[in-house]
């Protein structure tokens, strides 16, 4: 066995580690899968924009409306002679981008409610987890509905909305974890040794629930990106960003359906699914790969 | 001056029917360098007056009555806050079961460093050389401070906890059990380990264990309890040679003997009694096999046999006055 020494740089462990990871993760052909989905979205939100030429996207451009695919226009044009294949392009970037940021507000939140509900317990954890039950219970999409027209619709209010509906699945899991954690005995050694409750909580509670927000993250990335796509699609998004869900909201205000122009409709829906597919199998390989009693010793 | 003074000390449980009286009237003394020995069978209150030192205990658990003097310094009545910085500098614990005092998810050497950098101003190179250092005490090679826990044998895990335990320089240590869970090969070394550490390092230890020949190898001073209270006390030699409570000759001939003439080990029968709801008189008398009437209803004082050398029983003041 190599050991890592303890003179060399953290760089090299962390090499070492992220090796090991792969190893086992490449062994996962739905993470392989997931993983190479999400990859190419990823590329295509990133370089997707410089590829495309912006003036397709402008009604300057104007060859021909509601126009089938040519080879000029590889997915045809709209009602107003923009091209849909950029569209799909350019939309990736604002699709992912309100995914990942609202995922972060909603991980943020459910993880600390999760955990200093599970740890302090007793009326902390009732007056946290009660709130929690509100949002539980509440359903989300007309909540989502009402912040998003009360806040108005522009990109950061699309985010801000979906990540604070979407936190309490989190909490709920979280907490649980944290209840059985609290109890191990090195969380009592370590206030043997003097730690404070924030020093319990950030250094060996947060760790120990890691492989949980990881598969959680992906998860609730997936719903994210779809309620994007949702709320888009119902006229609440902001209509001055190309997303797949406005693309999807204006093919079908627009009769896309009527006229049968299946080129407008089916790109930005494919692309929606394939994603949240992606996050989906990326969360069930994490699962698999960071839960060290399914992992083997060899590996 | 005493290193550590405890008088006292009781420590209940509350229960929905009523309190647990898991320690009752626990008095020790403990000099510097010394090793104290604290025995008795599982449920009899050990490891609850030792946590009741740093109040480690139970959210249930109430420290009801006693006096508790570190160095001098009374400690019983300190607040939390006071205590977080008692807690690992001067009074430090060996976990039973290191297996899982260990958080599994951190590096061995980041939790020492942890455990040097709550209580001591150092850097963190300070504290990762400080760490290596602890390592060669305790015997591990300085290379496995990056390692997780679960890449070191039991034996090597308990050694971790030992340097753990000694790395803020504390004044007392508390051996909850510590080689329970080890083999006889593994629990010898760390038994030496132990016994090198007190020595050089001048620490009172305080040693809970079920293992009378633990003590009788490393113990300079043995306490026996019983159902919540301490029956015997004194120096071991003295404890072990001529045991003057039914129950600590019981307990020593439950122990086979490999030098002495060859017999069966006897058991002591019955089972401890509900702490909830202890008998009256003396604790031991359900069970004891030399009971007379006053063990039934009155609780026997303490009697000095010789110097340092207390026992609880009726029995001794009847053939003293005899």
């Amino acid at each position: 066995m190599n050991l890592p020494a303890y003179n060399k740089s953290a760089l090299v462990v962390w090499k070492k580690n992220l090796k090991s990871f792969w190893l086992i993760y490449s062994q996962n052909i739905m993470g392989l899968l997931g993983l190479g989905i999400l990859t190419f979205f990823a590329l295509m939100a990133i370089f997707g924009p410089y590829l495309v030429s912006i003036t397709t996207l402008t009604i300057d451009g104007v060859t021909q409306v509601m126009h089938p695919p040519t080879s000029n226009y590889w997915l045809g044009t709209d009602d107003l002679g923009k091209d849909v294949f950029a569209g799909v392009i350019i939309g990736s970037r604002v699709s992912l981008l309100v995914g990942l940021a609202a995922t972060a507000i909603s991980m943020t939140i459910g993880t600390s409610i999760g955990i200093i509900s599970g740890f302090y317990g007793k009326f902390t954890d009732t007056l946290l987890m009660r709130f929690t039950d509100v949002f539980l219970v509440i359903p989300w999409l007309p909540l989502m509905l009402v912040m998003a027209a009360l806040l108005g619709p522009s990109l950061g209010n699309i985010i801000f909305v979906i990540g604070i509906t979407s936190w309490a699945g989190t909490a709920r899991i979280i907490r649980s974890q944290t209840l059985s954690i609290k109890e191990r005995p090195y969380v009592e050694r370590a206030r043997a040794i003097g730690s404070g409750d924030g020093h319990i909580m950030i250094y060996h509670i947060l760790p120990n629930v890691f492989p949980l927000i990881f598969a959680n993250t992906v998860l609730v990335a997936a719903i994210a990106i779809l309620s994007e796509t949702t709320l888009s699609f119902l006229g609440m998004g902001d209509p001055t960003q190309v997303t797949w869900g406005m693309m999807l909201h204006f093919a079908f205000s627009m009769g896309a359906v009527s006229f049968g122009a299946w080129w407008w409709l089916l790109p930005p829906g494919i692309c929606v699914v394939l994603v949240v597919l992606s996050f989906t199998f990326i969360g069930y390989a994490l699962d698999e790969v960071l839960n060290p009693k399914l992992r083997r010793r060899d590996q | 001056m005493r290193l550590l003074e405890v008088n006292n000390l009781t420590t209940y449980y509350k229960l929905k029917e009523g309190y647990v009286r898991a320690c009752e009237n626990i008095s020790l003394n403990l000099d510097k360098g010394e090793a104290l020995g604290l025995v008795g069978e599982s449920a009899s209150g050990k490891t609850t007056a030792a946590l009741s030192l740093v109040k480690l205990l139970p959210e249930n658990a109430h420290v009801m009555d006693g006096s508790i003097r570190l160095g001098g310094r009374e400690i019983s009545g300190a607040t939390e806050e006071e205590l977080r910085t008692i807690r690992w500098k001067e009074i430090s614990i060996i976990f039973q079961g290191a297996m899982n005092a260990l958080n599994p998810v951190r590096r061995v050497g980041d939790q020492i460093v942890e455990a040097l950098r709550i209580h001591e101003k150092m850097s963190e190179k300070e504290a990762c050389r400080r760490t290596a250092e602890l390592f060669d005490k305790v015997e591990i090679d300085q290379e496995r401070v990056r390692e997780y826990p679960h890449e070191f044998s039991g034996g090597m895990r308990q050694r971790v906890m030992i340097a753990m335990a000694i790395a803020c320089n504390p004044k007392v240590v508390i051996g909850d059990e510590p080689t329970t869970a080890l083999d006889v090969m593994v629990q010898a070394q760390v038994l030496q380990l132990l016994e090198e550490l007190r020595r050089e390092w001048q620490m009172g230890m305080i040693l809970i264990t079920h293992d009378l020949s633990v003590v009788g190898e490393t113990c300079d001073r043995v306490a026996v309890m019983y159902a919540g209270k301490i029956v015997e006390a004194g120096p071991t030699e003295k404890v072990f040679e001529q045991p003057a409570h039914p129950y600590t000759r019981a307990l020593i001939s439950a122990f086979p003997n490999i030098e002495g003439e060859r017999y069966l080990a006897s058991s002591i029968p019955g089972n401890p009694p509900n702490l909830l709801n202890p008998p009256s008189g003396c604790r031991f008398h359900e069970r004891c096999q030399e009971v007379i009437a006053p063990c039934k209803t009155d609780d026997p004082a303490s009697t000095e046999l010789s110097s340092g050398h207390l026992a609880s029983c009726h029995l001794l003041k009847r053939k003293v006055k005899l």
